[in-house]
This record gives C-alpha cells, structure tokens and sequence, in this order.
C-alpha cells in the first residue's frame, strides 16, 4: 500500500471516534500493545531528544524499502509513533521524502506536532525524513 | 479571610475555558496569572505616558521617569532594601544571577570555592559553572535528603575559608522545599562569603527582608508574583554592588564618554544599560501593591490550607507518590503514578482543562537524586481553590485509569 492509502485508512479509523476520550484511549492501546524496537538499538545514539519523552528511532533497508522501528518512555507518544511508523515503515525512500503528514492534523492530533509541544515528535518526523534522505542517496 | 470568588473576579484569564472546559491553572511556580490592576497599569502606560526614561526634557518623558523610579521605590520598599540604589531592574531572575555571576569573574581566583544547593534551578547552577570556567573556581555542592530538605551538616563540611560565594534558592521550584536561608547566609558569612539567594520562588508566597536577612543579593523574576514577563530585580547591598564591574556597556550606563576612556554612572544605573523595560517595571511595580493589598500573611495561610488539602486529597490515590516532603514548603507538588510517564498525565489534563507542569523543571540534578525522568508538578496560587483541587484529583484518578 501507498503511504497516502494508508494514511487515508488511518483517518477512516479515528472518523469512528466520537470524542478525543476515544481517541486518546485508541492510542494509549496502540502504544501499549506494540513491540516498536528492538532492545539493543535503545540507544542513546538513537535517542531523538524531546524534552521530556524520550524517542528512540531506528532505521534499516530491506530490498528497496525502508524499515523503520521506534519507541517511547511515554505511552501516549508511542501511540503516535505507531501511527507514524504504520504510515512511513516498509516504504521506498523517496515516497518518505515526499509525503506529507496532514494526515495526522485531520485524526485531531495535529497538537502533538506542533513544534512547541516538548514530545519529540517533529524532530522525530524529521529524522524519519533524514534517514529516508540518506538511504536514498546510497540507492543512487 | 479572603475572599476568593472576588478576587477571582480581579483575573480575566481564569474565566476562560480549554479544551471546552473551565481552566483550572495550576502552573504557577511556572508564571501567575495578572490581575486587571496590572494590565491597567501596562495600557495605561501606552496609552497615556509612554516616552524613554531618565534623558528627556519633554512631560512624556519626565512622566514616565518618575512613574519608574517609584515604581523602584515600591519594589525597595517590599523588600526593605536600604536604598533605592540597591534595586536593580533586570529582565528576570536569571539576568540578575548572570549579572553577578559575570561580575565576579574578575574577582575570584583559581582554587577559590563556589557552594550551590542540590536543588537549585539550571539558571543558578549554570552561570556559576561557567564562572568556575572563567576563573578556575572550583564547584561545591550541599547535597539533599529523600524528604527534599538540604543536608546543614553537609555545608558545614563543605564551608572554608576558601569559600568565595554561596548560592541557593529560598524555595525550590520542583519541591516547595523552602531553605533555611538565614542559617545559609549566617554560616557564609561566617567564612566571609558571599551569599546570592534566588528569590523567584519565595517571592510569590514569602515577604522577604534583604536587611534582616543580611543577604549579599537576592533575585526575583515580576512575572511569577503577578507582574509581566520580561522583568525582574536584582538586590545587591551598595558595597557589592560597587565593587562589581559593569555587565553591561551601553547607553544609560555611563557618566562621561571618550574614545579614551569612559566612566560610568552612578548605582542603579551603572548595571542599566540601554532602555530599559520602562512599562514592565512599572507594572512590577502595580504587582507589589496588588499582592500587598492582599496581604502576604493572608496569600501564605490560604496556600497552606490549599497545600494540606491538595496533598490529602491526592494522597488518596493509589500509586501516587509526591516528591519533597520537607517539613517546611510552599504550595507546590510534584508527583508521579507508579508506571505511568508524567507526561501522559500531563497531556491527559491538559484535554480535561487542566494546566499543569510536566518535565524535570529545569531541575535535572533532583531528578537524578529520585531516579526519575521528571514529575507532574501541580503549584498552587492564592486565586486557586478547593473545588479546582477537587478537578485535579478526579481528572489524575482518570488519568490513571486511561493510562495504566
């Protein structure tokens, strides 16, 4: 699946929701139930620093596509990363680059990107960005 | 007794709503709210006298100088320094802590010893650092217990003659913790050093005296005492203050220029480069007499019985755990659920209306101390009351349903 169609899909998910209790509690599930990363790559290398959750990230190539494992301390913040990684993971390079994540402001959690929230996901978009931006370079 | 509806009714902001609920705000260790006798103060200012201060000739100016200067007399008076002089206009807590800093650099030696608290603020643990960089002064810390309390046996041992400076909060930011700082500044002064106390806590809730507490210097931010933001005081005693270099260079700072040599101006003026924040202060100023027409003996015995209330109530709570329990604190806590990140909590409040502070608090060290990423931290003001209590324990215990 194209990252639009998934995201489309994400979206038509959370239109079921009728207030944000439902969809905070969607998410809390998500992040609790999801296995992101492995141990051995919670590095601090790959800590994204937020200012107060921190977000782990890891990223490797399988054949064209790249796969991308991350976690949080924060529960609700690894929701979101679930979220995230469903939309970019398992995707070639340059569709990363090229999306975009609107979709995220229309599920009615457009607040955790904005860049003031301390929760480290902007600058974790941005490192998914940065690593799909690398492995690109070494597939040319 | 206070009157708390009609006091409320003195704050615009608490009548609005967040996230479709009534804000409860509950982050004012972090900054208080401004009662409409302060924004009257700030738009009178631009409406009707606004002019830049101690140069011109004009009414606007004159006017706006003295509005100004007794807005420095409020600010001594409050805190019964023996001059004006004494009274420096900053931006904040952390520019007159910088200020000092800096100015000490010229005046210490390698080997010299500088002593802070375990549960100092980053803003007064990083400048003494890179003082201690500059200058090859060593730095010393008075350690903690578990219930939050500073170790006085530990800054005995600590404390020699080679000790320059000491430097401590009057009340701890993460833990309400309020220090014994007239033991701190009676031992300092006792090997000859200096002592800096970080009034941006205490000055909410606590009057303090510069000259019965014999401090060196003390410094306090407007906007967490019901002022603006962007301004602040530095106290320092006169002898101090003259022997500190200026930090600044600038207009206003100065009493002759020459490409040859420049003197520089009298107390306060010699640490008041450039144009100050002339409308800040003033309303600094309108914040003291707001606050005082209160009565800080009223705000203590109040905030103490909202503390009491607070700290039964969310004791209740299964798994809730408070960090700082010292026998003596201000209406502050910090808290955590056991297995559940702060900043879950605090973004599950937040949806509820409820504004509270997540994170370390700028204090890492403590964190470290408990071996936690940081805490929830709930801070209480005299505006606040016991149903807004009532709204924070109920949406906590939501909290930790949602989120364990």
């Amino acid at each position: 699946m194209k990252i639009k169609e998934i995201q489309e899909e994400i979206v038509d998910e959370f239109s079921m929701f009728d207030d944000w209790m439902q969809r905070y509690e969607y998410m809390i599930e998500l992040g609790k139930s999801l296995p992101m990363i492995d141990e051995e790559y919670k590095t601090d290398d790959n800590i994204i620093k937020g200012c107060q959750s921190k977000v782990w990230v890891h990223a490797e190539l399988d054949g064209d596509k790249l796969v991308f494992t991350a976690d949080s301390d924060a529960i609700i913040t690894k929701g979101i990363i679930a979220i995230l990684i469903r939309a970019f993971s398992n995707q070639k390079p340059q569709d990363i680059i090229d999306a975009d994540t609107d979709f995220i402001d229309e599920i009615g959690l457009k607040e955790h990107l904005s860049p003031t929230r301390a929760n480290g996901l902007v600058s974790m978009i941005k490192q998914l960005k940065l690593y799909a931006i690398a492995y690109q370079t070494q597939l040319n | 007794m206070l009157d708390i509806k009609k006091i409320r009714e003195d704050f615009p902001i608490l009548s609005r709503e967040v996230n479709g609920k009534p804000l409860v705000y509950f982050d004012n260790a972090a900054t208080s709210q401004t009662p409409k006798q302060v924004i009257d103060a700030i738009v009178d200012y631009y409406e009707n006298y606004n002019a830049n201060i101690h140069r011109g000739v004009h009414a606007l100016s004159q006017e706006a100088t003295d509005k100004y200067e007794i807005a420095r007399q409020k600010i001594q008076k409050h805190f019964n320094a023996k001059n004006s002089y004494e009274i420096i206009f900053t931006s904040g807590t952390t520019h007159g802590i910088n200020l000092v800093a800096s100015g000490f650099t010229s005046l210490l030696e390698k080997g010299d010893e500088i002593i802070v608290s375990a549960m100092e603020h980053h803003s007064n643990i990083v400048p003494w650092q890179m003082l201690c960089e500059r200058t090859g002064a060593v730095l010393k810390v008075i350690p903690m217990n578990q219930q939050g309390e500073l170790i006085m046996e530990k800054f005995s041992e600590i404390l020699s003659p080679k000790t320059k400076l000491v430097f401590c909060n009057h009340v701890s930011n993460a833990l309400g913790t309020i220090n014994p700082i007239e033991k701190i500044i009676d031992m300092a002064h006792g090997v000859g050093a200096a002592v800096l106390i970080d009034g941006a806590q205490a000055a909410p809730h606590i009057k303090a005296d510069v000259q019965a507490l014999d401090v060196d210097f003390y410094v306090v931010s407007a906007h967490k005492m019901c002022g603006p933001t962007g301004v602040g005081m530095l106290y320092g005693k006169e002898e101090w203050l003259n022997k500190l270099p200026p930090y600044q260079g600038g207009g206003e700072m100065i009493a002759e220029v020459t490409f040859e040599k420049t003197t520089y101006a009298e107390l306060p003026h010699k640490f008041e480069a450039g144009t100050p924040n002339i409308c800040g202060g003033i309303a600094f100023g309108a914040a003291l007499d707001y606050m005082n027409s209160i009565g800080f003996a009223n705000i203590a015995e109040y905030e103490h019985e909202l503390l009491e209330y607070a700290t039964q109530e969310l004791l209740k709570i299964d798994g809730l755990k408070i960090y700082g329990n010292a026998e003596h604190k201000t209406a502050v806590i910090s808290f955590n659920i056991e297995g559940v990140h702060p900043y879950d909590i605090g973004t599950i409040l937040d949806k509820l209306g409820i504004a509270v502070r997540t994170g370390h608090h700028c204090t890492q060290p403590i964190m470290d101390f408990y071996g936690i990423p940081g805490t929830v931290r709930a801070s209480f003001s005299f505006y606040n009351t016991k149903e807004e209590i009532d709204v924070l324990v109920a949406g906590v215990e939501r909290a930790k349903n949602m989120l364990v």
